[in-house]
């Protein structure tokens, strides 16, 4: 997303680009900035289901100052279990913690998918690839199934698997209705619940694919003959991988990984379907608390604050991970 | 650690071992090293195709109760769910090419109308210097910032107040703009509960990226081709037509799929501002038929429904796999 120096060529006309800029900022005038600068001023009143026929011009629409923004951050919202500093929290980490396991897994993949000989090459990549093409509502369904109570999947081959050690009990998980966090005391502001673990398996599945096609590609820009000088020189293959591959991979990685951020962040769908934000809010992202605001509760106003508060915080997150992508580039070009 | 060398001369085993990586080809693998990775991608391509294969083989169920164990590989093949569901895809009378239909044109059309606006914008940031040109780049990608629903709240409460009404004395009113004379009237149109107004909104979260994207790889083509033309007297919109663009089209149409798969799959939007079940997509039928509590959803019908709203979408992602990821990290790379 960094907002690249220019190279512009020097042109005749000076009205020219502007003709050509037209149509857009025409269009984005009516439909985006308009809008924006509307709920920005939305975000100041108490606009709610009454005020929909007339808008702004409602005569009993009130101005209440910054009474929204301050009755979010101090959870004063009539909603059960909403806190915005643990919702903030929980959803930088849920980006974080995604983005760490499906770089370094699509790595590894594309690395062994790499492997000079393989069979049937081809026919894994294509799919492998499929997940990202499953629409998110069915992803969700699916995996909410795997994590049933009763008939899921997991509870059944976590029984398999204590059968070895022992333990003849059927497993009876409550994944998405248990509050209490497994591992307690990890991450004290925002304590994870077990759904938050099942909904990191099945985002597992959904996120690696892309990251290792982004390194399958980059993988096959090294030069071969690298490892073959790395290897006279004796190196073994796991000295080439740190040494050789990483390196070079970083450039194509970091704003891949960048991407994926900001992608679960606000991974609307995904954790809509399968959570819904439960259970007790305790997954619930900044987006679908604000799709809760206007679609659920009707409280435009509150709605309107939240959303200029999420961009706030799209524009901290644009700054740093922008920041990054442009410490690589210099890295790819020095 | 023996090498097989006898490998290049078995034609099937020459087709396997074919090279896709565009590589030469160097050593050859050992076989147990070949054995054990087949192993470890077979099992990726297990757990990759589970999730798949369970809905698949729901699909072909004649039951419409969910399976209480996993069943991957399908016992009947039952085409009566995809034909139920072509049928009568909801209990609302609307047609499965009516579904099709909108989610199509909704798609198509948000797809096609963005790449038209983008692709102009995207050549003057990426080829003119002018006034303001910083400004200007930074108000286009501010929006970038703010995902789909942020965005949501302001369209639904504009859009809403545009409505048509026919008033008691027969005359229609076009609000904003006129009102009846008593302040009601009989509702004819309401832009936010239209797929004209959705497709509005479509076009709003979804024109800054196009915009990004081809700037992105606009900036990539060399100027000589446009320098050439110009040094024949072609002046920039001729320039801009018959060289940028003819240039552009693998990018334009990368673009466009992205953006077609987007809408194709959107939900946050559709279903918050659309209500009347013509105008229901495909997406949307598919969480209808979720409903509220596992037992009464038709999994069958359900599945069939995944199916056929996820088959269009992965036949051209797969196929366009390379161009597609290509297109992603070209602009994130390139800005």
């Amino acid at each position: 997303m960094a907002i690249a120096k220019s190279k512009p060529k020097r042109n005749k006309g000076q009205w020219l680009p502007y003709l050509y800029l037209l149509p857009a900022f025409l269009i984005m005038g009516v439909i985006t900035f308009y809008p924006l600068i509307y709920q920005v001023i939305v975000s100041f009143t108490n606009f709610e289901t009454q005020h929909l026929l007339l808008g702004l011009k409602s005569p009993e629409l009130e101005f209440v100052g910054f009474k929204n923004y301050i009755d979010i951050f101090t959870a004063a919202l009539p909603v059960e279990n909403f806190n915005f500093f643990r919702v903030l929290q929980f959803n930088f980490w849920w980006a974080l913690s995604n983005v760490l396991l499906h770089v370094p897994a699509g790595v590894l993949i594309a690395t062994i998918l790499n492997t000079e000989g393989l069979w049937m090459k081809r026919l894994y990549r294509a799919l492998y690839i499929l997940p990202v093409v499953v629409p998110p509502l069915v992803v969700a369904v699916v995996w909410t199934n795997i994590f049933d109570e009763r008939y899921g999947a997991m509870n059944q081959l976590l029984a398999i698997i204590g059968g070895w050690f022992g333990n003849p009990d059927p497993v009876y998980i409550r994944w998405f209705e248990d509050v209490k966090p497994p591992i307690p005391g990890f991450l004290p502001g925002a304590p994870l619940t077990l759904a938050y673990y099942a909904m990191m398996i099945a985002n597992f599945w959904l996120g690696w694919p892309f990251m290792s096609v982004v390194a399958t590609g980059a993988l096959q820009s090294i030069p071969k003959d690298l490892y073959e000088a790395a290897e006279i020189d004796g190196a073994t293959s796991t000295q080439q991988f740190w040494n050789i591959t990483v390196p070079l991979l970083r450039p194509a990685m970091i704003p891949a990984a960048v991407y994926g951020f900001t992608i679960s962040f606000n991974l609307f769908n995904f954790v809509f379907f399968m959570t819904g934000g439960g259970p007790a809010r305790s997954t619930e992202l900044l987006v679908t608390f604000a799709y809760n605001l206007v679609r659920n509760l009707r409280w435009y106003g509150v709605a309107a604050a939240f959303a200029v508060i999420i961009f706030v915080v799209a524009l901290i997150v644009f700054l740093i991970t922008n920041r990054i992508t442009r410490a690589t580039q210099n890295y790819q070009e020095g | 650690m023996a090498n097989i060398t006898s490998e290049n001369k078995n034609p099937i085993v020459r087709f396997f071992n074919m090279n896709t990586s565009g590589q030469t080809s160097g050593r050859n693998l050992p076989l147990w090293r070949q054995l054990l990775l087949q192993l470890v991608c077979l099992a990726i391509l297990a757990s990759v195709m589970l999730p798949i294969m369970y809905i698949v083989t729901m699909s072909f169920s004649s039951k419409t109760t969910r399976p209480s164990q996993l069943e991957l590989i399908p016992k009947e093949i039952s085409l009566v769910a995809y034909q139920q569901v072509l049928d009568r895809p909801t209990a609302n009378p609307v047609t499965f090419p009516e579904l099709l239909k909108n989610s199509f044109l909704l798609s198509a059309g948000v797809g096609v109308v963005a790449l038209f606006i983008a692709v102009s914008a995207a050549y003057a940031f990426s080829r003119f210097k002018f006034r303001m040109r910083e400004v200007l780049m930074v108000l286009v990608f501010i929006p970038l910032l703010m995902p789909a629903v942020g965005l949501s709240t302001p369209l639904y409460l504009l859009m809403n107040q545009v409505q048509v009404k026919e008033c008691q004395d027969d005359s229609i009113a076009i609000q904003p703009f006129t009102y009846c004379d008593d302040r009601k009237g009989k509702l004819e149109f309401n832009l936010r509960d239209s797929l004209w107004g959705v497709g509005i909104a479509m076009t709003a979260s979804a024109l800054p990226f196009a915009v990004w994207n081809l700037k992105g790889y606009l900036d990539t083509i060399p100027k000589e081709l446009e320098e050439a033309a110009a040094i024949d007297g072609a002046d920039a919109n001729q320039t801009f037509w018959q060289i940028v663009i003819p240039l552009a089209v693998p990018q334009l149409a990368v673009t466009f799929f992205l953006g077609f798969i987007g809408h194709w799959q959107e939900f946050v939007l559709t279903w918050l501002f659309l209500s009347q079940p013509e105008d229901y997509t495909l997406a949307m039928t598919l969480y209808n038929m979720t409903g509220q509590y596992a037992n009464s959803v038709p999994w069958n019908r359900f599945a069939a429904m995944a199916v056929i709203v996820a088959l269009p979408v992965a036949v051209v992602y797969v196929a366009l796999q390379r161009q597609i990821v290509g297109g992603i990290t070209s602009g994130a790379v390139k800005g």
